[in-house]
């Protein structure tokens, strides 16, 4: 008899809290991992082509980015539909690079350098003109490792 | 009451209860700013800068599988047209030369491709077509790499045997200053 009893006798418990601090801070935790603040603003605009043989930049202190992309909205009065290169937080020529690579590269330590990555963020619809005069900078700078930002192909 | 109040907060533990707000405060923060990028690409080593051109005239003929791709997003390779979705093929079939044809590659160490493009080549096709030569050279070392080790070639694998596919098929491809065809005024 007394199984049936106890049954009844149960009131319903609230739920305990006590663990939601620790499953928030686990996903707190999480996004702060994978979370790159991003540091400028882009005012080209990047959309990245398709690709299937892709790497995966790994340590991403060692990596510059350098965008390449037609102005978005807004600046096109001022700098036109012409590709533009942006460097940081803004419009660039192409021969400051040299200036922007070391200025990336004194921030690394001695032994790291050389394995530092520039990864080309640019537009798939630019011409191959801009694009080859930035690679021609980079070789005379030294900076030979470079990325072709791409997106994965989808089936 | 103010020693009330004092000797209470000796007795009192931390209310742990607003704990959770202030997690879920900086979650959402976190969760506004994230932007999870995709950080992936095609890795390309650049040739040292040089002044003078290099010198390919030593090279034969039947070594080189010269791709050019022109300011219309067309193809030429070889002195042919070709699709690139047939790229892929033809460029492993020149590497390895399986029927030993006069005309392709004499083996996979003397194969060299080199690229061409104007300067008004769309980027999106310049990248295709980079990524389908890549992709032959993948696709060898992963057939290779089965045959000798049964696993398929990866980053993660041995040094030595890394060095040893690469030595048989080693990725020579060379890109050539661009032409000034239908750069963007």
């Amino acid at each position: 008899m007394s199984k049936f009893s106890k049954g009844k006798k149960k009131s319903s418990p609230g739920i305990n809290t006590a663990s939601l601090p620790d499953i928030v801070f686990m996903l707190l935790f999480f996004f702060m991992v994978v979370t790159k603040l991003r540091d400028s603003e882009l005012l080209v605009k990047v959309a990245t082509p398709f690709a299937t043989q892709l790497t995966k930049l790994e340590d991403k202190s060692l990596v510059n980015y350098l965008y390449i992309g037609r102005p978005v909205e807004k600046y096109r009065a001022t700098y036109g539909t012409k590709p533009r290169l942006q460097l940081g937080d803004k419009f660039a020529n192409i021969n400051e690079i040299p200036i922007f690579l070391e200025r990336f590269r004194v921030k690394i330590a001695e032994v790291q350098r050389s394995k530092i990555t520039t990864s080309l963020r640019v537009d798939g619809q630019v011409t191959m003109g801009i694009v080859q005069d930035v690679k021609t900078e980079l070789r005379k700078a030294s900076q030979l490792k470079i990325n072709y930002s791409a997106k994965k192909k989808p089936e | 009451m103010a020693k009330k109040n004092s000797r209470d907060r000796m007795s009192n533990e931390i209310n742990a209860g607003s704990m959770a707000d202030i997690a879920f405060l900086l979650l959402i923060f976190f969760l506004v700013t994230t932007t999870i990028v995709e950080d992936k690409g095609i890795t390309v080593k650049l040739p040292p800068w040089s002044e003078e051109d290099p010198d390919i005239t030593k090279l034969k003929t039947r070594n080189v599988f010269a791709v050019l791709v022109n300011a219309q997003n067309d193809l030429l390779v070889r002195g042919e047209s070709m699709d690139i979705a047939s790229l892929r093929e033809k460029t492993k079939e020149f590497i390895t030369n399986p029927a030993k044809r006069e005309d392709l590659a004499e083996i996979p160490t003397k194969a060299i491709i080199t690229l061409k493009n104007d300067r008004g080549t769309n980027y999106e096709t310049y990248v295709s077509v980079y990524n389908e030569l890549k992709a032959a050279y993948d696709e060898l070392w992963d057939e290779m790499c089965l045959r000798k080790y049964g696993v398929k070639y990866s980053d993660d694998l041995p040094l030595a045997w890394r060095k040893s596919i690469k030595d048989e098929i080693p990725m020579v491809l060379s890109e050539a200053e661009p032409t000034n065809f239908g750069e963007e005024k």
